[in-house]
């Protein structure tokens, strides 16, 4: 059984169709990587899979519970860890962790709060208000505070968004944790590093569909090829290079102040300059090539 | 976690006592500040209003020394002050500004079991705060009588009705300043006319009519019965209250439905 199965899922905000006939299915033990741009729909893919949001059209299932009519009960099997901190940030670290363990009906909730204490490494700071902690220790206690009751399907929505480095890696080695665990993950993102890094599997959205799925170096064979060469100068120089390449029906797309010409194993002709430096295609290329946008 | 393939019922009491245990969490983080102000409160009032002007103008009304028509009164002024104005801000901040409900309703509680637990939370303290001025009053001379018992589960039952009425305003509004045009439109006019500090036998006979559909005259009225003897119309004004409570419950569901589901 597939921990989520979505079949041509509709979702309009008035106007605007934020998921446009999204099929989706996520096999159980799998981490899956849901990437698009802002606005790609990948935010409201989540709220229609809590309930949150009720599809306009189409059929979806969470852990073999029919939405929305059955979304409480998918709910309590989940665990959902949002973009934006929604801490209680005067009570304390376990009063927080304590209130959703019975939330979500577990029968021990002193257990289930050390366990999930010591998954965020917090056990020490257990008695201090959450405002009293450093924005990593928060991440790491609203990330163990959706896993309080141990859920077998885990959607984390942009998990490390506007976080520094130092604490993005601490979080990528709690959600490797768990994914090494098999449980099943659902994680939407706009950072391509993180996609590599966690996700066994990438499926791309734009404008409310998938549009390419598969795991991250399929992607890159399929999209990519195997080199990209980036090729800096002015912009009249990048223009003509950039040109003839397109020319010779190689794919180009801006890469900072430089150009990137995908798939460049397969130039000829001097269509790659001399002085380009060549190096591995990336999900990145595949990611801009497949949304025309820049990735962050 | 949950049990099996069934389906979670309407109205779980442990979802509700889960939403309620967060109040209570955040309660314990700022219930001084509350209480003091809860009590300091009628004490001014009584001493400015029911000792300043029972010594100038107003000796007694409808034989009722003015400091205990006053002091009982004000149990309707507290319980709406710790009701409907706590719901809609209370409610507005943990919806807009703190995400508060997208947490919870990311876990297995529906918005009815939301709403009825905010509800039944303002309810429960209201139903404490709304005692203090009888309280104090007994301090300025008022005496203990059986029937005060049952003050706490009038003003839980119309703190009920106050906070759904706030539940469902903060769903209504679109910035947080809109609210003083609801305090402003509905709250202190309530307030106003309900007896608490002068008889509405003395208002116009169109203002008497509104007063009598005010839950808050009603509260003001089963608080003096409770103090000077109840009357048999006293049921009436109950089950009004309870007709209140459950009207308001069922608005602030739907607007908060409306509010947080897309």
């Amino acid at each position: 059984m597939a921990a989520i199965e979505l079949r041509g899922a509709v979702k309009r905000f008035g106007p605007i169709v934020a998921v446009d006939g999204l099929d989706l299915e996520v096999p159980e033990g799998i981490c899956l990587g849901l990437l698009g741009p802002n606005g790609a729909g990948k935010s409201t893919t989540m709220r229609l899979l809590t309930g949150q949001a009720i599809a306009d059209a189409g059929e979806l299932r969470v852990l073999g519970h029919e939405l929305p009519g059955d979304a409480k009960a998918a709910r309590a099997e989940m665990g959902v860890v949002p973009q934006l901190d929604n801490l209680d940030v005067d009570v304390t670290v376990e009063d927080n962790l304590a209130i959703f363990a019975r939330l979500y009906r577990v029968p021990d909730v002193g257990a289930a709060v050390d366990r999930a204490l010591d998954l965020a490494r917090l056990r020490d700071r257990r008695r201090d208000a959450v405002d009293k902690l450093s924005g990593g220790m928060r991440r790491r206690l609203l990330l163990a505070r959706g896993l309080v009751h141990e859920p077998k399907l885990v959607l984390l929505d942009e998990p490390t968004v506007g976080l520094d480095p130092q604490i993005r890696t601490q979080l990528w080695t709690l959600i490797d944790d768990l994914r090494s665990r098999g449980t099943t993950i659902l994680m939407s993102t706009h950072y391509i590093e993180e996609a590599e890094r966690l996700a066994d599997e990438v499926a791309v959205m734009d404008a409310g569909r998938v549009i390419a799925r598969a795991t991250p170096a399929e992607l890159i064979a399929a999209h990519a090829g195997t080199h990209t060469a980036e090729v800096y100068g002015p912009p009249a120089r990048l223009t003509e290079v950039r040109a003839v390449a397109e020319g010779q029906g190689l794919a180009v797309r801006p890469a900072g102040p430089a150009i990137a010409i995908v798939g460049a194993e397969r130039a000829s002709d001097g269509a790659v300059p001399a002085d380009a430096v060549l190096r591995a295609a990336s999900l990145e290329d595949v990611f801009v090539l497949l949304t025309g946008v820049e990735a962050e | 976690m949950s049990e099996g393939r069934t389906r979670l019922r309407r109205l779980e009491p442990a979802a509700i006592g889960g939403v309620m245990s967060r109040e209570v969490a955040n309660f314990r983080t700022y219930w001084r500040g509350t209480t003091f102000s809860s009590v300091l409160e009628p004490i001014v009032y009584l001493l400015a209003f029911g000792l300043g002007l029972s010594a100038t103008l107003v000796d007694e009304v409808n034989g009722v020394p003015y400091v205990q028509f006053v002091g009982t009164g004000m149990v309707a002024t507290a319980v709406i002050f710790s009701s409907a104005l706590p719901a809609m801000f209370g409610t507005f901040v943990k919806h807009r500004f703190q995400n508060t409900y997208d947490a919870i309703l990311a876990a297995p509680v529906d918005v009815e079991e939301l709403v009825s637990a905010e509800m039944l939370w303002i309810g429960a303290r209201a139903s404490v705060y709304g005692c203090v001025p009888l309280l104090v009053t007994i301090g300025f001379g008022l005496d203990p009588a059986w029937g005060m018992l049952l003050t706490p589960l009038f003003c839980f039952v119309t703190a009920l009705g106050f906070a759904g009425f706030g539940v469902a305003m903060a769903a209504i509004v679109a910035k947080i300043d809109q609210f003083n045009y609801v305090t402003a439109l509905f709250v202190t006019p309530l307030f106003l006319v309900s007896g608490a500090f002068f008889p509405i036998e003395g208002l116009p006979q169109g203002f008497q009519l509104l007063a009598q559909l005010n839950p808050l005259h009603q509260l003001v009225e089963l608080v003096r019965g409770g103090a000077f003897g109840y009357d048999a119309v006293d049921l009436l004004r109950f089950a009004g209250l309870v007709g209140f409570a459950f009207v308001m419950w069922r608005i602030a569901v739907n607007r908060m439905e409306a509010r947080l589901i897309d």
